[in-house]
């Protein structure tokens, strides 16, 4: 290692003592680990409508953000549409984007690499004609994501990319876009 | 029937505590559900080879004596080895013996078997790592038009339908067995999870070599940083072949196997694909780069550099741009499907205590909770070479030093033992 004690200690603002303790935390109190989350939605007007997040259930309890949290979707004006918000698919590559990013804070600080800059772009190939229903063979979500990162980081370039490749073998968003998940829509 | 250890299991790692309780006057017997090696016998495909080399199976008081050193034994050259090993030390072997209850009894242990029952102090599992093959859940929803095979059952290509064959898994077994079935001329799609990728041979030496002398095979379990993520990591992608070719994805892909992601799901006759192999594919690469760091490290701190050959790294492994998620299991293009998905170990005979919530038992390096009952023959059971051949005899010695200690400490604590035995 070429840690000397003049160097600044490493400080991506990620509290790894306590991110990273878990797993031990959980193992000795498995329904722990158990979390929901939650999302509402409400439609305004159009093609317009807005989705809350407030309560999740987690760690034994209910548990609530610090704030209730909105976002406004809806679709751009070459649907026909007002464009009073952004796009659920471009919502859907925002988490990817969140999660991916705070994936790599966190394996950066556990592998003690301190991180000047971090940026994502993304962009997600979609055939509209499966979502107009013009024809049956074309799925209608994306066809594939691509995500590119640029970093600038006290590390080597494959030091830097297995941070990124550890960071997506850990994220849940990444997992709920490469995998199947069964979903249950009701109506009451 | 009394005994002081009962050893169960006769392979390496059985014979291997034999020698060492035999060295220390340790009377014991070795219950054997079948006869010596049995699992190599009756467990293993027709083709496979060790893939350690011969020289690399150093066992207490026994190793290699061939002209082929770097060589890699067949399944006959390898339970010749055992069986001559077994001969060697006069193991007090009971062949034909199947455990079926260990249990606790007045401090030690009673052991029953189909052949009689033993009253033992202490009891050494030697049964393996690989009793029964790790099956998805996900196996139920495959169409039963589909024959489905493991590698226990898989034997050769001439077993299989003329077809395609799904294998799932790329670890060890999952990558030999889809090379030498798409070499048969079926055409063979690899579901490709998390895998860990080594070169056969590098800068002219063989990769046990290099692990072995750099001391990377003896890392203690007490020095890792995660043991449990240790002891779980996929055996390495390699294969004993005598010509020493390497065998990756990319040896894979060139001759025509298709590379599909992890096998996330069955639905509706259709096999779902993660869309993770690109990632998974670059994890492995990363991995096996930074093994291949260490070894140039330790290789010129060691003064080797003129002796081997120049430091160098292999093609990342190719992946198309867009790999197919979906495959249709319906038509019967698909005719068999390869569980290459692990193995787990079978301790249904076993009435102690020590299982913990996902069926493994709890250990300290084979030490296990409940006193005299000790595990040998695991992944990283106290060194990273602990489930090799040649890795058994270092944890045997320090287990059964561990016994002995226990035995006497129990004989101080309760003297009327020492009396019942004069």
């Amino acid at each position: 290692m070429t840690t000397t004690t003049t160097e600044k200690p490493v400080n991506n603002g990620v509290n790894v003592e306590a991110l990273f303790g878990a797993p031990e935390a959980l193992t000795k109190a498995p329904e722990g680990a158990k979390f929901k989350w939650r999302a509402s939605c409400e439609w305004m007007k159009g093609t317009q409508s807005r989705s809350t997040v407030d309560s999740f259930y987690g760690l034994g309890a209910e548990q609530k953000h610090k704030t209730k949290f909105s976002f406004d979707s809806d679709h751009p004006e070459v649907f026909a549409s007002e464009d009073t918000g952004a796009t659920p698919v471009e919502i859907v590559l925002a988490g990817l984007a969140g999660c991916l990013t705070a994936g790599i804070a966190a394996v950066a600080q556990a592998r003690n690499i301190q991180l000047r800059s971090v940026k994502a772009t993304l962009e997600a190939g979609m055939d509209i004609r499966g979502i107009l229903g013009a024809d049956p063979d074309v799925r209608n979500g994306f066809d594939g994501i691509k995500v590119t990162y640029k970093i600038d980081a006290d590390a080597s370039p494959d030091d830097i990319k297995a941070i990124v490749a550890q960071s997506q073998k850990r994220s849940a968003v990444y997992d709920i876009i490469t995998n199947p998940t069964n979903v249950t829509v009701e109506v009451k | 029937m009394r005994t002081t250890t009962a050893v169960i299991g006769a392979g390496q790692a059985g014979l291997a505590m034999s020698w060492w309780l035999a060295r220390r006057s340790i009377d014991h017997v070795v219950l054997e559900r079948g006869e010596v090696a049995n699992s190599w016998k009756t467990e293993r495909w027709d083709s496979l080879t060790l893939l350690t080399p011969n020289w690399q199976s150093r066992l207490p008081g026994y190793g290699y004596e061939g002209n082929d050193p770097d060589g890699f034994r067949t399944m006959p050259e390898t339970i010749g080895f055992i069986e001559k090993y077994a001969e060697i030390i006069s193991a007090p072997i009971r062949n034909h013996t199947r455990v079926t209850s260990v249990r606790r009894r007045c401090g030690g242990y009673e052991v029953v078997t189909d052949q009689g029952t033993w009253q033992c102090e202490t009891v050494v599992l030697a049964t393996g790592a690989c009793n029964v093959p790790t099956v998805p859940a996900i196996a139920e929803a495959v169409p039963p038009a589909i024959r489905t095979l493991t590698p226990l059952t898989y034997r050769n290509p001439d077993q299989l339908e003329a077809g395609g064959v799904l294998v799932v898994g790329a670890s060890a077994s999952g990558v030999q067995i889809a090379d030498e079935i798409q070499r048969s001329g079926r055409p063979v799609t690899l579901a490709v999870g998390e895998h860990v990728r080594v070169p056969r041979v590098y800068r002219g030496k063989d990769i046990k070599w290099w692990m072995d002398a750099s001391g990377v095979l003896d890392q203690r379990y007490d020095e890792v940083d995660d043991i449990v993520r240790a002891r779980n990591v996929p055996s390495l992608q390699l294969a004993g072949y005598a010509d020493r070719r390497a065998i990756d994805l990319n040896s894979l892909t060139s001759i025509g196997v298709k590379l599909v992601g992890r096998l996330a799901g069955v639905n509706g006759g259709k096999a779902q694909f993660s869309g993770s192999l690109r990632n998974v594919c670059a994890l492995a690469d990363l991995k096996m780069n930074r093994l291949l760091d260490t070894i140039d490290v330790w290789a010129k701190e060691n003064g080797l550099d003129r002796q081997v050959g120049p430091a160098h790294r292999f093609d990342p492994t190719a992946v198309e741009e867009s790999p197919p998620l979906l495959l249709d299991l319906t038509p019967g293009k698909i005719k068999t499907i390869i569980w290459a998905t692990g193995f787990r170990p079978d301790y249904s005979w076993l009435d102690v205590p020590v299982l913990d919530h996902k069926g493994q038992i709890r250990h300290d390096g084979g030490v296990v909770e409940t006193p005299g009952l000790y595990l040998l023959g695991m992944p990283f059971l106290r060194r990273r070479k602990s489930s090799l051949i040649d890795g058994v005899g270092d944890d045997a010695r320090d287990l059964s030093a561990h016994l002995a200690s226990h035995l006497r400490d129990r004989a101080f604590s309760r003297p009327e033992l020492i009396a019942a035995k004069g």
